[in-house]
């Protein structure tokens, strides 16, 4: 079953062709990996995912339902979540506020409702994302800093913060746009540990956008290839790094810069 | 020294309404970066919706409250989804003169309707006299102070704890990943101006019951937005504090050297603080990644 299908997406920024007939699926509970060179369309793609770029023609289908035209903030309700390539974290919040933000499509009540009306279903709703919140905070373990402003975190602890914010979701289809960038060896180990555990625990389908090609190796299911915005090939991670495209994509690129 | 005391009680008192006023200006632009010029014509608008309610047709004040309220939010509603939210990611300087325009479009609809000469306001606030111990300050400066700390401390209170706070301060922090966490920006924004509706609502009611009525009630606003500022744009503790300084400031300057200097004060106040602190008194410091 897949979760995600893209089909035949493209997308263009004036005369530039971000991506072209682009399709591609993730399967449920699967890590599937896309990978490409630098301006691909990786990142492009995910935006496309997420509502926050239309596609010139093609859909978007989430369990097989067409969500091209959803807007972007009820795609959190569909149970997407995603990381951003440049940390997206709230700048002045701690790192429990920036994880409780997550879980606001957990909650229901409307603007007027503001916590004054303790009902029943309410105490229920926020003691399961109570429990959510400590789950997913001891899991990435967070708990020594959930009251530091984030601004204040190294920046492999920044992006382990947004990966906690996303799972918080408890989504369906998590999107992760390179996780692990800038980080050390070690943090990198961590963090690829609590995808996995992640993905374990909740059962979530992931899409991993990743330029480390030991880490993607090591966790993809399934990698799909992009360059200059078009599909160029698909399979296990093993038939993705003896194609000859994709050698001479990557190459291509490290002889021309 | 009696004299000075019960000047500056008389400044910070009258204080009050315009820190409610700066709410007013400062919610908006937390969210959207946009500065509301129309503010003060929507006090104005408010303060003749009252006086129409009251007066011509004899309601209870608080029947014409609670339409004055409703009509405003609905003109605030309106401005948002027909002028603003059309103009969203275009240069601030294009909204801001919308909004301008919006304003001017009000005072003059104003002086068609109500006449431009200045009427006066049946007060619900009583004239009373308030002692503060040996101060005396006018009934009515007083008893707006009050309403206007308690409107004040009601919308403080509410963005605190409610949701649809912590909602804002995601969506001031950054759009797209308020977005991307499921929230609904565009009802953000719209939920902003129907709270500086409610501000402009209650504060153009007491600037006219303090005052009197007149299309030109909103000028005042203007003021107001040297008191944002002086207390930093995007901190709303800071412009409520800055709100007392600048009604502080006024009256006593206008005792000290006579009522001329009074309206320029804020903005000299505004100016030096600048000069020393681009950010305003409270507001935070953009930090430039290089
Ligand atoms: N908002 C935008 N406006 C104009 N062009 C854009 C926009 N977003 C992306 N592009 C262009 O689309 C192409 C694909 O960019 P994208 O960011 O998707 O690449 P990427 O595969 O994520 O690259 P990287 O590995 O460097 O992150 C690039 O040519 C980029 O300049
Ligand atoms: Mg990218």
């Amino acid at each position: 079953m897949d979760v995600l299908e893209i089909d035949n997406i493209s997308l263009s920024f004036g005369g530039v062709n971000a991506l072209t007939d682009v399709s591609m699926s993730a399967a449920a509970g699967k890590i599937t990996a896309v990978i490409g060179p630098n301006g691909a369309g990786k990142t492009s793609l995910f935006n496309v995912v997420s509502g926050f770029y239309k596609p010139n023609h093609g859909a978007v289908r989430m369990a097989g339902v067409d969500i091209t035209a959803v807007r972007p903030h009820r795609r959190a309700f569909l149970g997407i979540a995603r990381t951003f390539q440049n940390v997206a974290l709230f700048r002045g919040m701690t790192v429990l506020d920036n994880i409780k933000l997550g879980a606001h499509t957990t909650l229901r009540s409307g603007p007027l409702a503001a916590g004054v009306f303790l009902g029943r279903t309410r105490r229920e709703e926020s003691a399961l994302r109570e429990q959510i919140e400590r789950e997913v905070i001891s899991l990435l373990e967070l708990d020594h800093i959930r009251h530091k402003p984030v601004q204040e975190l190294s920046y492999g602890l920044q992006k382990r913060v947004e990966l906690a914010r996303a799972l918080v979701m408890r989504p369906k289809l998590l999107l992760l746009d390179e996780p692990v960038a800038g980080m050390n060896r070690e943090e990198k180990g961590e963090l690829s540990h609590f995808i996995l555990e992640a993905r374990e625990r909740w059962q979530t389908t992931v899409l991993l956008i990743e330029h480390d090609m030991g880490m993607v190796m090591d966790l993809s299911d399934r990698v799909v290839v992009l360059n200059f915005g078009r599909n160029i090939a698909a399979g296990t991670s093993y038939e993705v790094k003896h194609n000859p495209e994709v050698i001479s994509a990557y190459l291509g690129r490290a002889e021309a810069s | 020294m009696q004299i000075f005391l019960e000047y500056s009680a008389l400044g910070i008192a009258a204080g009050g309404v315009y820190a409610l006023i700066a709410l007013g200006f400062v919610v908006i632009f937390k969210a959207s970066q946009t500065f509301n010029f129309a503010m003060g014509e929507m006090m104005m608008v408010s303060a003749y919706v009252y006086f129409m309610c009251v007066v011509l047709m004899g309601w209870n004040w608080m029947v014409g409250l609670a339409v004055t309220i409703a009509v405003s939010v609905l003109i605030a509603l309106v401005m948002e989804r027909l002028i603003l939210r059309p103009m969203l990611g275009r240069p601030i300087i294009s909204l801001v003169m919308v909004t301008f325009g919006a304003g001017i479009m009000m005072r003059g609809i104003a002086s068609i309707i109500w006449g431009s000469d200045t009427d006066q306001m049946p007060s619900f606030l009583s004239r009373d006299p308030v002692m503060l111990g040996e101060l005396f300050i006018p009934g009515k400066t007083a008893r707006a102070f009050a309403v206007a700390v308690a409107v004040v401390v009601g919308l403080v209170l509410y963005f605190r704890y409610s949701r649809a706070g912590v909602a804002l301060r995601a969506t001031a922090a950054d759009q797209t990943t308020s977005f991307a966490m499921g929230i609904n920006v565009h009802r953000i924004f719209a939920m902003t101006w129907v709270i500086a509706a409610i501000s402009g609502a209650i504060s153009g009611i007491l600037m006219a019951s303090i005052n009197s009525l007149s299309p030109s009630l909103g000028l005042v606003a203007l003021n107001v937005l040297a008191v944002v500022i002086l207390g930093g744009m995007d901190s709303i503790g800071g412009v409520l504090v800055a709100g007392l300084i600048v009604g502080w400031l006024e009256a006593v300057t206008g005792y000290l050297l006579g009522s001329e200097w009074r309206d320029i004060t804020p903005y000299i106040a505004a100016l030096l603080v600048l000069l020393t602190r681009p950010h305003g008194l409270f507001g935070t410091k953009p930090i430039e990644r290089i």
